[in-house]
């Protein structure tokens, strides 16, 4: 479903700035994997999602999303096939348009746009029935600005937008990160019912190690620009938090001396 | 200080501020859907006046030449776009350089003349200050003025609530999250460009027709009028929870207010020369509040 052939990116090239953040990294997904990426601060994994969704292009190496290439496709032709979720909550929605109205955007999500409707009474009736999967009670509340809803309500909205027309790949970058703990458990669940329901191909980024090992059927561990660590399936299921922090120290060859990294 | 005198200027105060306030419903699409100020608008209320007056006195029907006018400023507005998108000017600078230009082509469309009158006796105006009084109520300019702003916004209503209009507010709104639901901004941002600087030339062309004459100058703080209609509009209804068509019914009332309050500061003995100083003030202090309220609030401006 995804093949992320040697893909390099380097920032600020030729200045005292210059970053590689990513070092011929290599991933390819099967339909259907749920892959949860951990790393420390500037391992490259936000920088992954980035390159996958085509916000700039890499120096080198391939993307191909479900059979196309995909490497040299601005980012607004991308999005036919990407559903995407950000760590911000702000940066998934319209803050001044209504809830349905934001749907009604992401439900033409790939459609060329014209001069039909951009939301018609049948969809209303649709998005009512869609929102029930969150159990936030937003059914009710179709016409309320989404800058009038909590961080998570909107990071959810966010969820069902990227994944009403069913995407290629979900990418979610740590979007529970900024909400409390019991939002954020919740937006958890909702993610995990909805990509069940479509047997979505998702990528998930967190900094919750147990979250990592909780979720997905697959689980990557990135340090600069590459993938250190690849498990799967039964191996990954009897994961626990200490033997992800060993793998890093043998592999890094450093501490994982980071704050971000939480063990709870 | 005659109150008749005050009074009996009131009528064409409020037809120039009604079609000033279809060029703020215009200011209305770049600075507040879209979020961009564009600069543009002052040339281009320019540029529809001189095209509608050139094209009239060569004979052409006042539909005709108002609809070239139209074309004519949202090719104004695809350039400032195109510069602002494509070559990643800048917004305001990108408008700034169209306009700058505009008054070069501006200069050409109206002969090299600085100025280009048109007689209301021999031509067939759609609106004029001679027809404010003393005419059958059909052709009464307020009225003229008002049909065609309820027709606008009506027009706006039904392109705002499109896929492509509300891709257009959603680019204003967050451009991130835009380009996520595989929105091309920058054709957005072009569209809503060309769409405002349409209906500024169009408002431009009437109000040529209304004064009796095509100015060089007719655009020259255009664009600090038009923010004032925007920001009087939501100062005075911004508390009323209200839907799309009659914010701009409001942006359009911002219009005439303005001229309203112009004419009173007139009367009670404003040289004319000042004018602009004062209004660039007035829209100062305007703009500056939303941040002044952050401040006081203890958090960081954004305005």
């Amino acid at each position: 479903m995804l093949k992320l052939n040697a893909i390099y990116k380097t920032f600020n090239a030729g200045t005292v700035n210059e970053k590689a953040a990513l070092n011929g990294l290599d991933l390819h997904l099967a339909p259907g994997d749920f892959v949860t990426v951990i790393g420390g601060n500037g391992a490259g994994k936000s920088t992954t999602l980035n390159a996958i969704a085509g916000t700039w292009f890499v120096d080198k190496g391939s993307i191909v999303i479900d059979g196309k290439d995909v490497t040299r496709l601005a980012e607004h032709k991308r999005a036919a096939f990407l559903g995407r979720v950000f760590q911000d909550p702000m940066t998934g929605t319209a803050a001044s348009m209504q809830i349905e109205e934001n749907l009604a955007l992401a439900a033409r999500r790939g459609q060329p746009r014209g001069l039909r409707a951009g939301i018609t009474a049948k969809e209303r009736e649709e998005y009512q029935e869609s929102l029930k999967i969150l159990e936030l009670g937003l059914e009710e509340r179709l016409t309320t600005k989404v800058g009038l809803l909590s961080g998570g309500q909107r990071q959810a909205l966010t969820l069902l937008m990227a994944t009403l027309k069913k995407p290629k790949i979900l990418l979610l970058d740590e979007h529970t990160a900024a909400l409390d703990p019991k939002t954020a458990a919740k937006v958890l669940e909702a993610t995990e019912r909805i990509v069940q329901k479509d047997k979505l191909t998702t990528v998930m980024i967190t900094h919750n190690m147990k979250d990592a090992i909780a979720h997905g059927n697959r689980l990557i561990m990135m340090h600069e620009g590459r993938i250190i660590y690849d498990v799967k399936g039964e191996e990954k299921k009897g994961l626990h938090v200490k033997d992800l922090l060993a793998k890093f120290e043998e592999a890094s060859g450093s501490e994982f001396a980071n704050d971000r990294m939480m063990l709870n | 200080m005659n109150i008749m005198n005050l009074l009996t200027a009131l009528p064409g105060a409020v037809a120039q501020g009604l079609i000033w306030g279809i060029m703020a419903i215009g200011v209305y699409i770049t600075y507040k859907l879209l979020d961009l100020a564009d600069l543009t608008v002052d040339g281009t209320m320019c540029t529809g006046g001189a095209v509608c007056i050139m094209m009239m006195l060569k004979g052409y029907p006042v539909w005709l030449a108002l609809a070239v006018a139209f074309l004519v400023g949202m090719l104004a507005g695809f350039v400032t776009g195109f510069l602002h998108t494509f070559m990643g000017i800048p917004a305001i600078l990108a408008g700034i350089l169209s306009q700058l230009g505009l008054y070069s082509i501006n200069l050409r469309i109206m002969d090299n003349k600085a100025n280009q009158a048109i007689n209301v006796d021999k031509y067939d105006l759609l609106v004029s200050l001679r027809y404010i009084k003393n005419v059958p109520i059909y052709q009464n300019t307020i009225l003229i003025v008002a049909v065609i702003i309820v027709v606008l916004i009506a027009i706006l209503y039904w392109f705002f609530g499109t896929e492509i209009g509300s891709a257009i507010r959603a680019t204003g709104s967050n451009p991130n999250m835009s380009r996520a639901q595989g929105i091309n901004t920058d054709v957005t941002k072009i569209l809503g460009l060309m769409l405002s600087n349409g209906i500024v030339a169009f408002a431009s062309g009437l109000y040529a027709q209304y004064q009796g004459f095509a100015d060089i100058n007719a655009g020259r703080g255009a664009i600090v009028i038009g923010l004032a209609a925007v920001i009087i509009s939501q100062v005075l209804f911004g508390k009323i929870q209200s839907n799309f068509a009659f914010k701009l019914a409001f942006v359009a009332f911002g219009g005439v207010i303005y001229y309203l309050v112009l004419q009173v500061v007139l009367w009670l003995g404003l040289n004319a020369n000042d004018l602009k100083l004062v209004s660039a003030a007035i829209v100062a202090v305007f703009l500056a509040i939303p941040h002044l309220n952050a401040k006081r609030k203890g958090g960081a401006g954004n305005a």
